[in-house]
C-alpha cells in the first residue's frame, strides 16, 4: 500500500520545505534589520518585473537545467555526482578551445562543435571518478570533489598562462570571434515581431537545455539503456541477475552526467562571457544537487526548479542591489542553502509527519467504509 | 637551498598544518563514529567569522573563541540532525552547510562591520599570540638544533601546541577508553552496539560535538592566531577539502593523519617559498602543487598505493528496526 498519493510527494513536499526554507530566511531578513515582506517584493520585481529582469532569470535557470539533469542522470543509476562543478569548468575549456581554434562561419555551426566539444570535456572529467567507483570501488563523492578543486587548479593556470589573452589584466582566455557568438533572445524573438529586452543574458541555449531535458526524459524512461542504469541504481545485485553489466553502465552514466554538466559552459562561456573566465561556474554544479533534488529526480521537475532557482538568483541579485533595504548579496548563498537543506537533507522531517497524516486521513475513510 | 631555508620552510608547515590538522582530526572522530562531513571547511569558515568578530567585540581571544565553537556546535547540530534524528542524506546536508556557511559569514561581519564582509584588523589580546617555549632564547645560538628549536617547535600559537597534543590524545581516547571502542564500533556496526543497549543516536551526535570543537579551534586558528589578524571572506580556500583528502590519506588513523598533514602543509610551504620549482629540468607550476593533495588523494583511493576503506557504516544512517 502506497503511504501517500503521489501528488503529495511531487508536490506537496517540496513546497513544504520551500515554506521552511522561505519562513528561515524571512527571519534571518528580520534579524539583518529589514523587511522581509519588502524583501520578497523586490526578489520577484527583480527576477519577473521586467523583460531585462525575467531574460537573467532564464539565464540562470539554463544553467541549472544543465547541472540538475547532470545530478539527476548520474542519480537514476545510483550515483551521487558532486563533480558538476568541476566537470562545467571543464566544459567551459572544451568549448573555449572549440571557439579559438577553429575559424566558424557561422554560429550555428560554431554550436554543434562547441556542444560536442563541451560535452566531451565534461565526460572526460567524469572518466576518472567513474573508473574509480566502477573498478575499484571508491567512493565517487570523494573522488569528484577532488576532482572539483583539481579542475580550479588546472584552469587557473591555463587561463593565467597558455590560455591568457594577451595583454589582458585578469585571469580570462581572449574574446571568441564573433561568428561563434550565440544569438541572444533579443536576436532570437525579433523575427517574430517580438522586442525583447537586448541586454538581457538568455540566450540561444535555453533552447538547447530543454531539448536535453526531453532527450533525458527519453533515455530515462524510454530506451533500453535507462532502464538498465535505473536497475542499477534500484539493486545492484539484482541488475547483475539480470545480465546487466555494471561497469558499463556506471562508465555511461557518469559520461552522460558529465556531458550534461560540461554542457552548461554553452551558456554562461559561450552565451554570455564570450571567453572563458576564472571562477564562471559560480557554485552552478552544487545547484544542480538541490535542482535534481527539488525536481525529483524528474526532467519536468528539474526544469521547473531550475526556473525557482533562476528566480531565487536574479531575484537575490536585484535584492542586493537594491538601496533602501540594505541586503548583501550572500542572502541568496543562504536561501540557497536552506532550500538545499530542507528539500534535501531534511527530507524526511516533512515527510514522516505527513505520511502519519495520509494514513490518518485514509484510516479514518475506510473504518466509515466498514461500517 | 641554506639550512635557514629548511628552518623556514619547516616552520611554515607546523603553521599551515594546523588548522589542517585539526580539521582532519575533526573529520576523524565524526566518520569513525559513521558521519559523513563533507562541511568541515563550512565550519571552519563560521568558526572563523565568529571567533575574530567577537574577539574584537570582547577584546579577548578565548571569549571568540567560545563564541567560535558555540557556532560550530550549532551548525554540528543542524548535520546531526539531518544525518542522525531524520536520517537523510549527509552528503548533501553537508553541501548546504557549506553554502550557508559561506553566505552567512559574509552577510554577519558586514551587519556587524560594514567592511564588505572582513572583521577589522585585531591586536593585542585579540589574538591568540605566538608562545615562546622555555629557553627558546637561550638554546636559539646553538648550531643546527638551536634555530630549529626556537623557529620550527616553539614560536606557534597555543592552538598549534593543541592540536598536535590532540594526535596522541585522540589515539589513546580511541583505542585506549570504553568511549573510543564504541565510538569506533558505531562507525562499523551500529546494530551491534545497539543490541549491546547503548545509545547510537547519543555516540554519534558525541561524535559530531567534538567534530564541531576541533573545526572550531582549526577556524579561530586561521582568523585570530598570529600572524593573522581577522576574518576575509572565503578564507579557509578549501582546507576542508584538503583536511578530509588527508584523512583518506590516513586511512581514518590519527598518527597517519598528523604526518599526511604535515606531507600537504610541507608540500604546500615549499610551493610558497617557491613559486616555480624545477625537478629535473622541469618547471612545475604553482597551481600543480595546489592541486597535488587532490591528486595523491585520487591515487590513493584507486588503491595504488593501498587501499583506504573508510568505515563500514560510514554515511549509513542507523535504522533500529532493521
Amino acid at each position: 500500500m502506497e503511504k501517500m498519493p503521489k501528488w503529495a510527494d511531487v508536490v506537496l513536499i517540496p513546497l513544504i520545505s520551500l515554506i521552511l526554507a522561505a519562513i528561515i530566511s524571512g527571519l534571518v531578513i528580520l534579524a539583518l534589520g529589514s523587511n522581509p515582506i519588502a524583501a520578497l517584493q523586490v526578489m520577484l520585481n527583480g527576477a519577473l518585473g521586467s523583460q531585462y529582469n525575467f531574460g537573467n532569470t532564464i539565464y540562470y535557470a539554463t544553467n541549472f537545467i544543465f547541472t540538475g539533469l547532470a545530478v539527476a542522470v548520474a542519480a537514476h543509476a545510483g550515483l551521487f555526482n558532486i563533480g558538476g562543478e568541476g566537470q562545467a569548468m571543464l566544459g567551459g575549456l572544451g568549448v573555449a578551445i572549440v571557439c579559438l581554434m577553429i575559424p566558424f562561419p557561422h554560429w550555428s555551426l560554431a554550436l554543434v562543435c562547441s556542444i560536442v566539444g563541451a560535452a566531451a570535456a565534461g565526460a572526460a572529467w567524469a572518466f576518472v571518478p567513474a573508473y574509480l567507483q566502477a573498478k575499484r570501488g571508491s567512493h565517487i563523492v570523494i573522488t569528484t570533489i577532488m576532482f572539483n578543486q583539481m579542475a580550479f587548479a588546472l584552469l587557473n593556470y591555463l587561463l593565467v598562462g597558455p590560455l591568457k589573452s594577451p595583454g589582458g589584466m585578469e585571469p580570462a582566455s581572449a574574446s571568441f570571434p564573433a561568428t561563434t557568438h550565440l544569438p541572444s533572445f533579443h536576436d532570437m524573438l525579433a523575427p517574430f515581431g517580438i522586442a525583447f529586452s537586448r541586454g538581457a543574458m538568455a540566450n540561444f541555449s535555453f533552447v538547447i537545455a530543454i531539448i536535453a531535458a526531453a532527450a533525458v526524459w527519453v533515455l530515462i524512461w524510454h530506451t533500453r539503456l535507462g532502464y538498465e542504469m535505473r536497475s542499477l541504481g534500484k539493486s545492484e545485485p539484482a541488475a547483475k541477475y539480470a545480465g546487466i553489466n555494471p561497469f558499463r553502465i556506471i562508465m555511461i552514466t557518469m559520461a552522460i552526467s558529465g556531458g550534461l554538466a560540461g554542457m552548461m559552459a554553452l551558456n554562461n562561456v559561450q552565451g554570455e562571457a564570450e571567453r572563458l573566465i576564472l571562477g564562471a561556474v559560480e557554485g552552478a554544479g552544487f545547484i544542480g544537487i538541490a535542482v535534481a533534488l527539488m525536481g525529483r529526480n524528474h526532467p519536468v521537475g528539474i526544469v521547473l526548479a531550475a526556473l525557482l532557482f533562476g528566480v531565487l538568483y536574479q531575484g537575490g541579485m536585484s535584492l542586493s542591489q537594491d538601496q533602501t533595504l540594505r541586503i548583501p548579496r550572500e542572502l541568496v548563498v543562504v536561501i540557497q542553502a536552506l532550500v538545499i537543506l530542507f528539500t534535501g537533507a531534511l527530507d524526511t522531517m516533512v515527510r514522516t509527519p505527513l505520511e502519519r497524516l495520509f494514513i490518518s486521513l485514509r484510516g479514518g475513510r475506510s473504518a466509515k467504509a466498514a461500517e | 637551498m641554506t639550512y635557514m631555508d629548511i628552518i623556514l620552510i619547516l616552520e611554515s608547515m607546523i603553521r599551515i598544518s594546523t588548522p589542517l590538522l585539526l580539521a582532519c582530526l575533526a573529520g576523524l572522530y565524526s566518520e569513525r563514529a559513521g558521519i559523513f562531513d563533507i562541511s568541515l571547511e563550512g565550519k571552519m569558515l563560521m568558526s572563523a567569522c565568529i571567533s575574530a568578530s567577537f574577539a574584537y567585540f570582547t577584546g579577548n581571544v578565548w571569549l571568540g573563541l567560545g563564541a567560535g565553537i558555540i557556532a560550530t556546535l550549532l551548525l554540528s547540530g543542524i548535520h546531526g540532525l539531518a544525518a542522525i534524528t531524520f536520517r537523510g542524506n549527509q552528503l548533501i546536508s553537508g553541501v548546504a552547510l557549506n553554502f550557508l556557511a559561506s553566505g552567512m559569514t559574509v552577510m554577519l561581519a558586514n551587519a556587524w562591520f560594514g567592511q564588505g564582509g572582513r572583521t577589522p584588523q585585531l591586536s593585542g589580546e585579540m589574538r591568540f599570540p605566538r608562545l615562546t617555549l622555555p629557553f627558546a632564547d637561550q638554546i636559539s645560538e646553538i648550531a643546527y638544533f638551536g634555530p630549529f628549536y626556537a623557529r620550527v617547535l616553539s614560536n606557534h600559537s597555543i592552538l598549534t601546541y593543541i592540536a598536535f597534543l590532540a594526535v596522541p590524545f585522540t589515539w589513546w581516547l580511541l583505542y585506549r577508553t570504553r568511549f573510543g571502542l564504541r565510538m569506533r564500533a558505531v562507525g562499523e556496526n551500529p546494530a551491534a552496539v545497539d543490541t549491546a543497549g547503548i545509545s547510537v543516536v547519543k555516540l554519534r551526535y558525541a561524535a559530531v560535538a567534538i567534530c564541531a570543537v576541533l573545526c572550531a579551534l582549526a577556524g579561530a586558528q586561521l582568523a585570530t592566531a598570529v600572524p593573522a589578524a581577522g576574518f576575509v571572506k572565503d578564507m579557509t580556500a578549501n582546507r576542508g577539502y584538503i583536511a578530509l583528502a588527508a584523512l583518506i590519506f590516513a586511512k581514518w588513523r590519527p598518527w597517519h593523519a598528523m604526518w599526511a598533514v604535515l606531507l600537504f602543509g610541507i608540500l604546500q610551504a615549499a610551493a610558497i617559498r617557491y613559486q616555480a620549482i624545477e625537478i629535473f629540468g622541469t618547471r612545475i607550476p604553482g597551481q600543480f602543487m595546489d592541486a597535488l593533495p587532490y591528486i595523491l588523494t585520487v591515487i590513493i583511493l584507486a588503491g595504488f598505493v593501498g587501499k583506504a576503506i573508510g568505515p563500514r557504516a560510514g554515511g549509513v544512517p542507523y535504522v533500529k528496526e532493521r
